[in-house]
């Protein structure tokens, strides 16, 4: 395999883990700005919603007023917006296209219809009401080209730099969800209790999807610490770090053993898999809760880029 | 819904319809689609013809039309009213690109080394030597088994029942044959009826002969399984399709010119494990841009050094470096010539009356009679920069004449023909448009032709323009067997 084709796989479904992820934050961003805060206003946080995208920078440098129109715009169509999910599905699709030949059928009209269709819809005229609609249908089709991958795919490298694609950008996401609100994941907030934190514990859990398998999971109210817990450390939750990297490190080992290479990258997914299973949230928060999430997101990129390394992408 | 009556008066000149006789009774080899068309409905054509539609966007077939920034990728319409074409017509039509594009891999061969024709006299050493197609560095030269062009895709028109004639001969990168294969394959999805009526010969094993033919042109020094790559300039390319196409169906690795690498007397691409070896390239990039070293220096689609470690037998590339001069339209007039000074025979196919404006006698020709002619320029491609000289207003004629005047040697000059139609589904029912036809040949251990082709088709009533930069489509051809 080409190091411009695992590039390539490994970009494609990165892109359209991401684009899948912009949508569901955008989505809780929707959901809470028609909330009202009790202080007759709304509840209304474009600020973490953009944080938590990764984006806030970006969107601040333009000076452009911040308010549900704004952001929802930066989020879904900005062409000059990297990251905005047009983008998003457009560089997956073309990074599929570059590697036509590694893709099935199935996932390359998955892209594709994905790309044209949305490249059709006129910003204009999505309205409030058909926002949700269009997010839904976001990630639908995310999930409809990884179903098409896992259901198609040969096993072979192209599979394992698609996987890793995927996992490291949505072990990214996660992350990032929960550097941003970390302060109200602290335990003294349970302490604290309330109804304004009630309701940021249900945002986290809306941006990975995760309300309704919390609730089957640990039969209990929303306490931070089983949120922190469930998000980073359970095996079970398919959005958490540990989740991920057990994803991501048998696949540096496959690759490995298929090439006879990628030493580096897979000694950091597997030590990064490793520290996870073993750790604890105990031993998480007296290490501080914040300097976990930001030395994770360090490591992981830094995987990402020894992977580029390892196999020829640079 | 199809009317007789009313589909020949769709012909707004008097040329050869190849379903309808002038007595509206149908061709031998299309009586059973005749029947077929004429149990149809609008509506259930026009359902087909959006099912077809959709089918080809959702798989990418597009194209992109350079100039276009906004639409850059468009879908090439198809028509889904089939071509036939009678096993006896192609039997002839076979034997005649066989006997062509021997005789021009044979000029290739001779113009490349002693170049006997030129001194017999039969081509003006000025065609040859001062053209621009023609490589100097090729001399002296022997690619494998003496094969200079492998993929050739020749222009096919024709005029009467027996009227074939040869407009062009592509023999640097034809493309269009992932069309031929896909078109197939939507229609046997949409009429698996009219489709099993018919017997058709199969074209669908054309991506194995492009790979048998490949592998068989592998350097001699080659051991083992010669391992082919396929070169393309990158997805905008207006034929990235067909590249990614070809290489999937093959089974061999699409590459860019970023991939390859020349080190060590060898070609290698560049992959997860390391270097892997190239033995063939299938470069879909024109001369010029094969090699910065050798030939454009600002080219970042080629590779540095390829050109010599072809010189060199250590790779093949396919088709050779060069091999633009054989279909040279100003080498094209002398083609008949060609065809009988290496093989002894007479040309089976015909070539289209050609005048040369380089020659003063047919200049003088032309611009008297600019009106009747279709004037081309020798390098030109795609249906640009062309004069349609019936479809003309007298300011384009006076234009293109000072053209010719100012750089004759740019022009040639034909009648304009009147190429046979087809039925077609045009929107509101089914008329005769204009046709061509591009079968596909390989060469290497021995001469491959795939029983069909291209059919390229006039979309627009009346149009003689079958160019898909221009608005042309394109239909499944049907090469009926015995």
């Amino acid at each position: 395999m080409l190091g411009r084709t695992a590039s390539s796989l490994f970009w494609m479904a990165r892109y359209m883990e991401r684009a899948e992820n912009l949508a569901r934050l955008a989505q809780v961003g929707h959901r809470v700005s028609i909330i009202p805060d009790g202080m007759g206003g709304y509840r209304e946080d474009w600020k973490a919603t953009l944080a938590s995208a990764g984006c806030l920078p970006e969107f601040e440098a333009r000076g452009a007023k911040l308010d549900a129109a704004t952001a929802q715009n930066f989020l879904l169509f900005d062409r000059a917006h990297a990251s905005s999910i047009r983008n998003c599905l457009e560089n997956a699709r073309n990074n599929g296209r570059a590697v036509r030949t590694a893709l099935t059928r199935e996932m390359w009209e998955a892209l594709n219809s994905t790309w044209i269709e949305f490249a059709a819809i006129d910003p204009a005229e999505v309205g409030p009401g058909r926002m949700v609609e269009l997010l839904d249908w976001v990630r639908q089709r995310s999930g409809q080209f990884r179903g098409a991958m896992l259901g198609s795919l040969l096993r072979d490298e192209g599979f394992h730099f698609c996987q890793l694609g995927t996992f490291i950008e949505r072990a990214d996401n996660t992350a990032r969800i929960l550097d941003v609100k970390y302060n109200v994941l602290l335990p003294v907030n349970e302490a604290l209790g309330g109804e304004r934190n009630q309701h940021q514990w249900d945002t986290i859990l809306r941006s990975v999807s995760a309300v309704g398998a919390y609730r089957y999971f640990y039969r209990d109210r929303l306490r931070p610490r089983l949120v922190a817990e469930f998000l980073m450390l359970r095996p079970e939750m398919p959005r958490s770090l540990r989740f991920c990297c057990d994803f991501i490190a048998p696949s540096l080992g496959a690759l490995a053993e298929m090439t006879g290479g990628g030493a580096s990258s897979l000694a950091l997914g597997s030590t990064l898999a490793a520290e996870l299973r073993s750790t604890d949230l105990d031993a998480i928060l007296r290490h501080g809760l914040r300097e976990f999430l930001q030395d994770f997101l360090g490591r992981n990129a830094a995987i990402s880029g020894a992977l580029a390394t390892d196999y020829h992408f640079d | 819904m199809l009317k007789t009556q009313a589909y020949n008066t769709g012909n707004d000149t008097v040329c050869f319809d190849e379903m309808l006789r002038p007595d509206f009774s149908a061709r031998e080899c299309y009586r059973t689609l005749f029947e077929w068309l004429q149990r149809q409905s609008p509506g259930g054509i026009r359902a087909k013809q959006a099912e077809a539609d959709a089918i080809f966007r959702r798989l990418g077939i597009t194209f992109a039309v350079y100039g276009a920034a906004e639409a850059n990728e468009r879908l090439i319409p198809f028509d889904l009213i089939p071509r036939v074409i009678s096993a006896a017509e192609w039997r002839f039509l076979e034997r005649g690109i066989e006997q062509r594009v021997r005789a021009l891999n044979a000029f290739l061969h001779d113009i490349y080394h002693r170049q006997e024709i030129v001194r017999a006299g039969r081509i003006p050493s000025e065609l040859v030597n001062g053209n621009s197609a023609f490589l100097p560095q090729m001399m002296g030269f022997d690619p494998p088994r003496g094969v200079y062009s492998h993929i050739i895709g020749t222009d096919i028109v024709r005029t009467e029942e027996d009227g074939f004639f040869v407009l062009e001969d592509n023999l640097r990168t034809p493309s269009g044959v992932s069309y031929m294969l896909e078109n197939r394959e939507t229609m046997m999805h949409l009429f698996p009826e009219l489709f099993a009526a018919h017997r058709v010969a199969p074209v669908e094993r054309y991506p194995e002969l492009l790979r048998q033919t490949l592998q068989s042109v592998a350097p001699s020094g080659c051991d083992g399984e010669p391992a082919v790559a396929v070169l393309t300039p990158g997805i905008y390319n207006s034929a990235y399709f067909e590249h990614a196409f070809l290489a999937d169906q093959m089974g061999v690795e699409l590459v860019q010119g970023s991939d390859l690498v020349v080190e060590d007397g060898a070609l290698w691409m560049r992959t997860i494990r390391g270097r892997a070896r190239v033995d063939v390239l299938y470069r879909r990039i024109d001369d010029a841009f094969i090699d910065p070293l050798n030939f454009r220096p600002d080219s970042m689609l080629g590779v540095p050094g390829l050109f010599d470690l072809y010189r060199a037998g250590r790779v093949t590339l396919v088709n050779a470096p060069g091999t633009g001069i054989a279909d040279d339209k100003a080498v094209y007039a002398y083609v008949p010539d060609i065809v009988e000074f290496y093989t002894g025979e007479k040309p089976i196919l015909k070539n289209v009356q050609t005048f040369r404006c380089s020659i003063a006698e047919e200049r003088g020709h032309v611009l008297e009679h600019l009106e009747e002619l279709v004037v081309k320029e020798v390098h030109g491609s795609g249906g640009y920069g062309m004069l349609i000289g019936p479809r003309s207003t007298r300011q384009q004629r006076a234009d293109f004449a000072e053209r010719i005047r100012a750089n004759p040697g740019n022009y040639i000059a034909q009648p304009t023909l009147a190429l046979s139609t087809c039925p077609a589904f045009a929107g509101s029912g089914i008329g005769p448009r204009h046709v061509d036809l591009r079968p596909f040949v390989l060469v290497g251990d021995r001469v491959r032709v795939v029983p069909g082709g291209l059919t390229r088709v006039a979309l627009k009533k009346g149009s003689l323009v079958v160019n898909s930069s221009q608005g042309g489509g394109t239909k499944d051809t049907w090469v009926l067997e015995d």
